[in-house]
């Protein structure tokens, strides 16, 4: 009896979570895009950012969000609602960030995700691709005297994030090196920095991109310094909820389309005036030949808007992450056709 | 008649009980509702329900457990460690805060007024700032205030203080199960001096010194075990060690972590006003009278307080307390805020994320925190009851 009273408690709290989220969100399998209706019909787009991490999602005093996972939402809207700017944007933590999407209270998540089997497959979330292709570092005091991770010796302290991949690769890395360590994890990134900062632990561990963007808030930045080795892969890219695949589509494609756009050559200023080129793919691109948006129910100009109030992927990675000082070397995030790894199938 | 009047009675207590039928009949549809929802829309979205996730490993590491664990234990073993940890600081909390509580409440009633102004600015400094401020304050401030390992305050050469927690002595015993049956044994010695005491008393109106007697027997008895029961106790010092040009640890000993001290001392600091006050209204419950009818057959001033001024004072102090030491422990909650590894930061925090199952962890968090409470609220109630005025 006491059992059963105790599944009953259980299952009605549980159920209360959910019922927050209504009942939106397409069935699996079904033609028509629930969530595509839903957002046509609130005339923005539900997207899902970070509270805060320069060059991926960050807001200034005014309230405006900027970043490379910002313009994949604003991809979203300019295909969909045909304006970029209609995008209302939910800042998340890592804890909150599932949750919030399967239960629908945003339809996109782009924050700075790292694509993992357990999370694409388990928790009821499809990953649609990768728009930064990163990987775990360590940032540490340069007067230390480490330079290398061959440097850690057991005993030291390392500070990071919680409910994230980053705490998982720290221990398989340690354990393999067989090195002791003391973990300290915080809910938000500011802390993290402030414990750091305040000699809390020997060193700072998460994406490269994040140390670099965090270093910046140090109270010396000069003082400290990211060590090479990368010890783990961390491709960030935006998350749909399962069960709506014309909606899983248009945002795969809008990033897709950013990538491919700069692949042409086609970007913001010359994308108009590139509807008569020769190329076949540019003129696909540009929607002057072809019907490619009426697999999921958009008009053919829906990339056009894309490029044109977006830009393409190497205009949003410059003016966010190069042009900052973040990352101004774009490493693996170049494309293929430049010794990188950025390559998406073709949109034909 | 008297048929009129059952049959009154009759309708009457229907009248009670359809509402009663009606309200729980509705909140069972409104769970049931619920349910079925949360099904389909799981459902929808491919989210399993289960709790088989409890058994897998769990793969990350806690800094500070009471118990052994590493990433290679379960997530239901991250769940006791986090739930050992909470208990922990609520424990520690509850006694700062009770002592100090006390304490306060007693200054403030003080005759000497520098006593009682500041007992009652410290009541409305902290009672009023809100508790995740003073955790950040006593966190960070402490942080920043305290030196570097290889700087570390050092208290004779066997504890040291630093940014990277307090390390103290660790205890190595031998025969520890000896000095423990010990401890026990003069437990019980004491409670038969008790009885003994209280027996004599009501007799014969002799006054046995039970507290001294007690406090010969707690420390004696253990004693005696080291010098012929062959108990032994050395203890393992914490070394610096350096890791690299600058970095230095302490390896060896206990290691406190910052993040429990600064916790422990912002939950005590901030319930020790309230439970103050509970004390100061206890004590000024007490009617005047009471205290002067003592005084007049010849109590002492601690025998008042003893005997008569606390049992009552008790009983207007014991309720509101208790709902302190719920809410302190429902506060350790915020621990996550500064990555003291309690159940929320442990179970709700991590291992939520590394599973994805938000509503089987949400929900075993809860219920965990209810249980936690009701436990309080239980001790709580029978110690009220204790002390309740008893008929006779």
């Amino acid at each position: 009896m006491i059992k059963s009273i105790k599944t009953w408690i259980l299952v009605g709290f549980a159920s209360l979570l959910l019922v927050a989220c209504g009942q939106s969100g397409g069935g699996a399998g079904s033609k028509k895009s629930k969530t595509l209706d839903n957002t046509k019909k609130a005339g923005f787009v539900k997207c899902g950012v970070s509270q805060g991490l320069p060059g991926f999602s960050n807001a200034d005093e005014a309230g405006n969000w900027t970043g490379i996972d910002v313009d994949v939402c604003r991809a979203v809207a300019a295909a969909v609602l045909g304006d970029a700017d209609k995008v209302k944007y939910t800042p998340l933590s890592a804890k909150e960030r599932f949750t919030a999407l399967t239960s629908g209270e945003i339809d996109v998540l782009a924050r700075n995700t790292t694509w993992t089997l357990s999370r694409d497959a388990d928790i009821g979330l499809t990953f649609v691709g990768v728009n930064f292709y990163d990987g775990q570092g360590f940032m540490v005091r340069k007067a230390s005297g480490i330079n290398s991770v061959n440097d850690f010796r057991d005993g030291i302290s390392a500070c990071t994030n919680t409910g994230t991949t980053t705490e998982l690769n720290m221990r398989d890395f340690f354990n393999s090196k067989n090195i002791k360590y003391e973990p300290i994890a915080f809910e938000k990134a500011d802390e993290v920095v402030q414990a750091y900062d305040a000699g809390r632990c020997d060193t700072y561990t998460t994406d490269k991109s994040g140390l670099a963007a965090q270093r910046t808030k140090l109270s010396n930045p000069d003082e400290h310094k990211v060590l090479p080795e990368t010890i783990s892969k961390e491709p960030l890219g935006p998350v749909v909820r399962q069960g709506d695949s014309v909606w899983e589509d248009i945002v795969r494609w809008s990033l897709n389309t950013m990538i491919e756009a700069e692949e042409y050559g086609v970007n913001s200023s010359n994308a108009s005036s590139l509807k008569d080129s020769d190329n076949p793919a540019i003129k696909r691109l540009v929607g002057a030949e072809g019907e490619l948006g009426a697999a999921f129910g958009l008009d053919n100009d829906w990339s056009l808007r894309i490029i044109e109030q977006v830009g393409n992927y190497g205009e949003s990675y410059k003016k966010h992450i190069a042009d900052t000082g973040i990352l101004p070397n774009r490493g693996p995030n170049e494309l293929w056709t430049k010794g990188g790894i950025l390559y998406v199938p073709p949109a034909r | 008649m008297n048929f009129k009047n059952l049959k009154l009675n009759l309708s009457n207590k229907n009248k009670d009980l359809i509402p009663q039928i009606l309200t729980v009949a509705f909140l069972i549809l409104v769970v049931i509702y619920f349910t079925i929802n949360a099904q389909s829309n799981m459902g929808n979205r491919g989210i399993s329900f289960g709790f088989g996730f409890l058994s897998q490993e769990s793969s990350f590491d806690i800094t500070f457990s009471l118990i052994d664990y590493d990433g290679s234990h379960t997530y239901a073993r991250a769940f006791l460690v986090g739930l050992l940890n909470t208990i922990l600081v609520s424990a520690i909390g509850i006694f700062f805060a009770t002592i100090l509580g006390v304490t306060i409440g007693i200054a403030r009633l003080s005759q000497n007024y520098l006593v009682a102004k500041s007992a009652e600015w410290y009541v409305e400094i902290f009672r009023n700032i809100p508790l995740i401020l003073q955790i950040f304050f006593w966190y960070f401030a402490a942080l920043r205030a305290l030196p570097l390992t290889v700087d570390s305050i050092n208290f004779y050469d066997i504890s040291f203080l630093n940014v990277k927690g307090w390390y103290v002595p660790k205890f190595v015993w031998t025969n520890f199960s000896i000095f423990i049956y010990s401890i026990i044994f003069a437990f019980i010695l004491i409670y038969f001096l008790a009885k003994y005491a209280q027996i004599q008393r009501d007799k014969y109106g002799k006054q046995i010194p039970t507290l001294y007697i007690s406090i010969l027997l707690i420390i004696g008895l253990p004693f005696l075990t080291f010098l012929i029961g062959g108990v032994s106790l050395s203890f393992e010092i914490p070394e610096l060690t350096q890791l690299s040009k600058t970095v230095y640890v302490y390896r060896g000993g206990v290691s406190i972590i910052p993040e429990l001290i600064s916790l422990a001392l912002a939950l005590s600091m901030y319930t020790a006003t309230f439970i103050a006050e509970n004390v100061r209204a206890g004590i000024l419950g007490v009617s005047k009278g009471q205290k002067e009818a003592a005084a007049s057959i010849g109590l002492t001033k601690g025998q008042i307080l003893k005997l008569v001024v606390m049992p009552q004072a008790l009983r207007i102090i014991i309720p509101p307390t208790t709902n302190q030491y719920l809410n302190l422990t429902k506060n350790s909650s915020l621990a996550a805020a500064i990555a003291y590894p309690d159940i929320v930061l442990v179970f709700a925090g991590t291992a939520l994320m590394q599973t994805g199952r938000a509503i089987e962890i949400i929900s075993i968090t809860m219920l965990t925190y209810l249980s936690l409470s009701l436990s309080i609220s239980v001790f709580m109630n029978w110690y009220n009851k204790k002390m309740a005025i008893k008929e006779k």
